[in-house]
């Protein structure tokens, strides 16, 4: 299940956007310049809402449709932004098999957000993955950098309390 | 590297230094150390894996904490820490070794640190009970590694530096025979002998389809060009598949040396490694073994003094499976939406940005440099006769040794799965192994003696893909599985083409409604109808493998579509709509736990007496079952 509405309000500065005008600038002429411009807007804004879309269109003069296209189609651009505890669960054949999709809902559950949301206070975000290539510890999740494998149902409570 | 003569005397010198973590016979034999002979500047070389797999279990702050605690001691001249890459038994991470003895340590903590130190490294006692249990033997002396179960049947060509020598240092990849091909190549070889050669191992691509790789670069060498590329296909996408990520985690300079050998033969001076963002460890080691290699002039101009020049850049992928496609990688290196292109023009004529280009998988590459020195028939004595050397296969699921293999073509999946992965945890039975990931299909216990290779799979509806090899139990439900890859599909199809794009979906929603409870006996035929359009309709493999998973599990777990169509049960009892939780009045005690715990007040009972649940009410999440002490609920 993933979600395509932003849940946090968009908060660029004017700072931000000067600095992707100006990256905008400098790449605008490199042939197929599209995809590093959207990686540099993501390293700004840490997301690709509509709103960074929009400068981007303007600034290059690259249809708006176009660029939703490519940022859609690579999972690695996101158009929400991620918490300050992003946890993803991989949703990988071995990590599924021993029951990652039942974590992966408890989790749904518990922060009352679904895939690829955030929680309204910026807290908590989710987003199954496809594998981290930890499948002797299946199944695993991400909170961050940190890794929690061979996870039942029950453990997530008290995972999840480590971050309150 | 501007002659053959450097890169010997940094061989010779590097052979010495790594002598000690091959040449173990002796020791075992005598059971000591001591007085064997140790070329290394170090007494004691000590391993720790930093594969992804290791990582995640903490390898790092154990390698931190042992580098610690050897400068406490004031050994760290005498003994020295060497992080690898994966030793392929994921399972027991995080794994060390140490050399000269080969005693394998498995699942360290930290806390067991300071007594390897003090006892091993110090006084030279190896700690046996923290040894992996099987490397134990009675009585004096250890068990070769070689020896254990999961090693034993392996046959190590493509990962044979894997956890052997650090990636993050060329001279240590030299000191194993390492740019000695590349050497041999362009000072002896014409380009055409290159390719004779690839041509008579008889090498299948590694990636899936099993394309001869000696063919796809005599057909790029053909074709005239002004420039010609290699490329390399790192974007390892199968959920569950990760042996291509090992190699460029363990063994880097490998796919580098194969490039160059590769592009001597196509007459290409130019690489690219498209590889996944999802691999940071593997892009890492990738920058750092691309540098050194420049450094070394292994890479970059007139390489050994012969004038040919080649260089490789390394481009990031963004998260699409698509990419993995051969067309679809090339549209996106030049920065495009990863769609696929139709074929023919095939790559070998008009490949990326309209020139010859040849792409070739990670584990496909690894073998190259091997073939060229030890020969084609060495080669092609392993294996089977249409499909020689050897796989990796990344093992997972519900099997004891969950990890990397590597096995001769021809293996059966019996050896692997019960041998090799020690079988299935808790006295379960073997249902089905699921190769080729989304592409694959899955294998009934009825095919389990059927030796693996390219076309052995293929016979039985599935394929060998890059080497996921998930094993599934009887708790495991094949309808579930087939919507699991169907969800994958959709999610991941490009959308160029319509047969893929929409008929990817409707299969989902009939597989969607089938676990629902929904599903007509009609409907397995539009699944089989519409998995025909897909495969001759589509434009790339993406779509036209994707019926495989419901191909293969209608046709040999199609009793347990019918359990969900007519007798709307889930006999593994994972579909929820299917289920419902009882509770046994005999085993209830009436503690009114279960009514206290479930979130829609569904239980209803009074104290002492058995309790009931309103399956109009019951949302089956399951947590009844979890809380009940007396084992009274059930799901049937």
């Amino acid at each position: 299940m993933l979600s395509n509405k932003s849940t946090v309000q968009f908060h660029g500065t004017k700072e931000q956007e000067e600095q992707l005008k100006n990256v905008i600038h400098e790449l605008k002429d490199e042939k197929g310049a599209l995809m590093p411009i959207l990686q540099k807007a993501q390293d700004i804004y840490g997301y690709l809402p509509i709103e960074v879309q929009t400068i981007i269109s303007d600034e290059t003069g690259i249809p708006l449709e176009k660029i939703y296209g490519v940022v859609t189609f690579y999972a690695q651009f996101n158009l929400n932004p991620k918490g300050r505890y992003h946890i993803s669960v991989c949703l990988g054949t071995a990590c599924y098999v021993k029951g990652s999709g039942d974590i992966y809902n408890k989790l749904m559950e518990k922060l009352g957000i679904v895939g690829g949301e955030c929680t309204p206070d910026g807290k908590f975000s989710l987003d199954a993955c496809r594998c981290v290539g930890a499948c002797g510890l299946a199944p695993v999740m991400m909170i961050n950098d940190e890794v929690y494998g061979r996870l039942t149902v029950d453990d997530i409570d008290d995972i999840l309390a480590k971050y309150e | 590297m501007k002659s053959l003569e450097e890169l010997k005397s940094i061989r010779e010198r590097m052979h010495e230094e790594l002598k000690i973590r091959y040449e173990r016979e002796e020791y075992y034999q005598a059971g000591s150390a001591e007085g064997l002979e140790n070329g290394s500047q170090y007494r004691k070389h000590v391993l720790v894996c930093g594969g992804t797999g290791c990582t995640s279990s903490g390898s790092q702050k154990i390698r931190e904490e042992l580098e610690a605690e050897l400068k406490r001691n004031g050994l760290e001249n005498e003994i020295c820490v060497i992080k690898t890459g994966c030793f392929g038994l994921c399972a027991l991470g995080p794994i060390m070794i140490v050399y000269p003895e080969g005693a394998f340590y498995s699942m360290v903590k930290e806390e067991d640190i300071p007594e390897i130190v003090e006892e091993h490294l110090v006084k030279g006692n190896v700690v046996r009970h923290l040894l992996y249990d099987e490397t134990v033997k009675h009585g004096e002396g250890i068990l070769p590694l070689q020896e254990t179960r999961f090693y034993k049947k392996q046959h190590r060509v493509a990962l044979r530096n894997c956890g052997v020598i650090s990636p993050e240092k060329i001279e240590e990849y030299i000191g194993t025979g390492g740019y000695e091909a590349l050497g041999k190549v362009l000072t002896t070889m014409k380009p055409q002998d290159v390719i004779q050669i690839i041509l008579d191992s008889g090498l299948r691509g590694r990636g899936g389809a099993g394309f001869p790789t000696g063919m796809k670069w005599k057909f790029a060498a053909a074709n005239e060009a002004d420039q010609k590329y290699v490329c390399c296909n790192a974007d390892e996408g199968d959920p569950g598949a990760f042996m291509d990520r090992s190699v460029l985690e363990g063994d880097p300079h490998v796919v580098l040396e194969a490039m160059a050998i590769a592009g001597y033969a196509i007459g290409a001076s130019q690489g690219y490694i498209y590889v996944r963002a999802e691999y940071p460890i593997a892009v890492e080691r990738l920058t750092i073994a691309i540098g050194q290699a420049r450094a070394c002039g292994l890479l970059g101009k007139d390489i050994f003094g012969t004038g040919f020049d080649f260089n490789i850049e390394l481009r990031l992928g963004a998260g699409a499976f698509v990419c993995g496609e051969e067309t679809a990688l090339m549209t996106s290196i030049e920065g495009n939406r990863g769609e696929p292109r139709p074929r023919p023009p095939f790559p070998a004529l008009k490949g990326l940005f309209q020139k010859p280009t040849i792409l070739n998988n990670v584990e496909t590459l690894a073998n190259i440099p091997q073939i060229i020195l030890n020969g084609a028939q060495w080669f092609a004595s392993m294996g089977t006769e249409k499909s020689k050397g050897t796989k990796v296969f990344a093992l997972g699921g519900k099997v004891e040794n969950t990890g990397l293999v590597e096995i001769s073509m021809g293996t059966t999946l019996r050896e692997i799965v019960e041998e090799i992965g020690g079988g299935i945890p808790h006295g379960k039975k073997f249902k089905a192994a699921q190769t080729g990931g989304p592409s694959g299909g899955c294998i009934p216990a009825e095919h389990f003696d059927v030796p693996i290779d390219y076309d052995n799979l293929i016979a039985i509806g599935s394929m060998m893909g890059s080497g996921g090899l998930i094993v599934m139990d009887e708790d495991t439900c094949m309808v579930d599985i087939a919507k699991f890859f169907l969800e994958f599909t959709v999610d991941e199809s490009c959308g160029k083409c319509t047969p893929c794009r929409v008929g990817t979906r409707r299969m989902l929603e009939i597989l969607e409604k089938i676990t629902n409870g929904q599903g007509t006996m009609e409907d397995l035929d539009k699944l089989e109808e519409l998995a025909e359009h897909l495969k001759t309709g589509s434009l790339c493999a993406l779509g036209q493998t994707a019926p495989n998973p419901v191909l293969s599990t209608l046709r040999y777990f199609r009793d347990e579509y019918i359990s969900h169509i007519v007798d709307k049960k889930c006999p593994a009892g994972v579909c929820k709509a299917l289920l419902s939780y009882k509770i046994d009045a005999d085993k209830c005690k009436g503690c009114t736990l279960c009514a206290r715990t479930c979130p829609n007040d569904a239980i209803t009972g009074s104290v002492k007496e058995p309790h009931v649940i309103n399956q109009d009410k019951c949302v089956k999440c399951g947590a009844c079952m979890e809380k009940c002490r007396f084992g009274a609920i059930y799901k049937e």
